[in-house]
């Protein structure tokens, strides 16, 4: 065996080696990843754990909600808007009512509009109790989120007490609501604002100055307020950012004007921020809830706008007019006013608007939904580029992209 | 507190017989205004001091099959905070030639508004860094918020438009 080479002389030397090819990754996040919290992908290009660049590929739950509108009577697009932003349906529901009594001309009694105030303001509690809890569970914290969870299932029953429905809520009617705050519901309402401090306290105490939470989220995806607004941001993602515009103390709708309460901003724009934001706009929601049930007005739960608000059941039955408008509101026989008209409320996300063209018909001749999740998830690659994964899983988290609302 | 009139004339001095159309539905400033002159037109609105209309609020459109001319239209919502002062603006194209200079320039939130509306109504915006479908699949070889493409069968025979709404 004396001919084996021991020295193999086709390894080229250490100077010879080729040059080291410096390849990025791609990665799919989404479009069905637990931490994307919807269905949409991100198309990541990743250099180790940094990221490179992103893109985004959504409208993986596009159900054509505006080209539904055209065909449909105006009562019966309210359940499409609450499958926009699901985590706050309400918002929507009663948005898109004020957007077509905006059209109509129709106003709305105080006792209403007091009873719209409080179940908003609910659902943005619920909304942000989703996102901040959630945010928690991204950084490791999984227990807040079974904790405050809890709360939200007692706003549900309160929901269920004023229209029936849980999650997809259809709530209220065209001119008013469709029924008055049952007695179940007030009381309902008033012990959750005695046993919801206490959680939401816990959950400050939990992540607030929490060591691990502050370093996680400090820092992590901000945002200056120029390229927040640039971005088109509203809500408490802009807020966050140090903007103080709230549609509510803006362009005050459904009596907000009577309220007191605060707007609080951050400074960095950063996720911490972005929580801090939202924790206190739950403080200030529970204050509003608590006005206006204490200073409910007396008197009608609707307009008197008979040709508009469906008739209560048993004047149907007894009333030769009820009957009429009962028939014609059932079949979408209203013609509604031409005019154009743009209503925005401040939703869970920010400023969500309806763009509500009517051409005297039953139906709008066109109807477009400004989504807030929409216009900011653009910013997205922006806000990552640089950090890490788990940094960027955390932004989106802080963003609170909801699909629905996203694709519409 | 701006008032729609002094913007009105404020534009109208600037930009003469280039903005017209003025109306005030439900309080809301609206102008027409031509494709050539929108993007100076908001550019104007956002950068002049007494204004600073910096926000884009939306971008969607309209489509008018009837117009012969102006089948569709382009619709800017504009958000003054300093102010508290919203503004619409129209621009009206015609089908044979569906261009419309792209705002991305001015505001990074229309990149995705036009990507929309590009993919419901085909409108081209020239300039646009990535304009290609966003919400429907790209394969997809029509767009689909047109009116020729109604939302029922067209074969369907049991529903009739005067019985059942539009």
């Amino acid at each position: 065996m004396a001919d084996i080479e021991l020295l193999p002389h086709n390894v080229p030397s250490h100077n010879e080696l080729p040059e080291l090819v410096e390849e990025l990754t791609t990665l799919n996040l989404g479009p069905t990843h637990p931490a994307t919290h919807g269905i949409f992908q991100n198309i990541l290009k990743m250099d180790g754990e940094k990221i490179v660049s992103g893109e985004q590929t959504i409208g993986y739950i596009h159900r054509a909600f505006e080209k539904i509108a055209e065909r449909r009577p105006f009562y019966q697009i309210t359940t499409l808007t609450d499958r926009m932003n699901y985590c706050s349906s309400p918002i929507n529901n009663l948005g898109w009512h004020m957007t077509v009594e905006k059209l109509l001309g129709v106003e709305v009694p105080k006792r209403a509009q007091y009873i719209r105030v409080l179940m908003m303001e609910l659902a943005r509690i619920t909304d942000h109790i989703i996102c901040n809890s959630i945010l928690g569970v991204d950084t490791g914290a999984f227990t807040g989120f079974l904790y405050v969870m809890q709360k939200r299932e007692e706003v549900y029953e309160i929901y269920e007490e004023v229209c029936g429905a849980r999650l997809t809520t259809n709530m209220g009617r065209l001119g008013g609501m469709e029924r008055d705050l049952s007695s179940t519901a007030i009381r309902k309402i008033k012990e959750f604002i005695k046993s919801f401090p206490p959680v939401l306290r816990e959950l400050e105490k939990l992540l607030n100055r929490n060591r691990i939470f502050m370093d996680r989220t400090i820092n992590v995806g901000p945002i200056s307020a120029e390229r927040a607004l640039s971005y088109g941001f509203t809500g408490p993602n802009l807020r966050a950012a140090g903007v103080d515009y709230d549609v509510r103390v803006m362009n005050p709708y459904s009596s907000y004007e009577d309220f007191d309460f605060e707007v609080p901003i951050g400074k960095s724009g950063d996720t911490y921020d972005r929580y801090m934001v939202r924790n206190e706009e739950m403080w200030q929601s529970l204050k509003i809830v608590e006005q206006a049930i204490n200073n409910l007005p007396e008197g009608p739960y609707y307009a008197d706008a008979p040709e508009y608000y469906l008739p209560p059941k048993d004047e149907v039955y007894r009333n030769m007019e009820a009957l009429i408008y009962h028939f014609k509101i059932v079949m979408g026989e209203i013609d509604a006013p031409a005019g154009e008209v743009y209503h925005a409320v401040e939703g869970g996300n920010g400023e969500l608007g309806f763009y509500l063209i009517s051409d005297g018909g039953r139906a709008p001749y066109r109807l477009h939904f400004r989504r807030p999740s929409f216009i900011y998830y653009q910013a997205y690659p922006e806000m990552c580029k640089g950090s890490s994964l788990s940094d960027a899983i955390l932004t989106m988290s802080s963003l609170n992209v909801i699909a629905g609302e996203l694709d519409a | 507190m701006l008032t729609n009139q002094e913007v009105a004339e404020g534009l109208l001095e600037k930009f003469g017989d280039q903005v017209f159309n003025f109306e005030e539905p439900y309080g809301l400033l609206t102008l027409s205004t031509t494709r050539e002159e929108i993007i100076p037109v908001m550019e104007f609105l956002k950068d002049h001091k007494n204004y600073q209309v910096i926000f884009l609020t939306d971008i969607t459109g309209i489509q008018y099959p009837d117009n012969a001319g102006q089948e569709f239209v382009v619709v800017y919502h504009m958000h003054s905070f300093v102010h508290n002062f919203r503004i619409r603006i129209k621009v009206a194209i015609p089908e044979a030639d569906i261009h419309i200079p792209t705002a991305t320039g001015l505001f990074a939130s229309a990149n995705w508004m036009e990507r929309e509306t590009y993919d419901f109504f085909g409108i081209l915006f020239d300039g646009h860094p990535n304009l290609k479908r966003i919400l429907n699949i790209e394969e997809m070889d029509y767009f689909p918020m047109r009116k020729e493409y109604p939302m029922e069968d067209a074969t369907r025979e049991d529903k009739i438009d005067a019985l059942f709404g539009r």
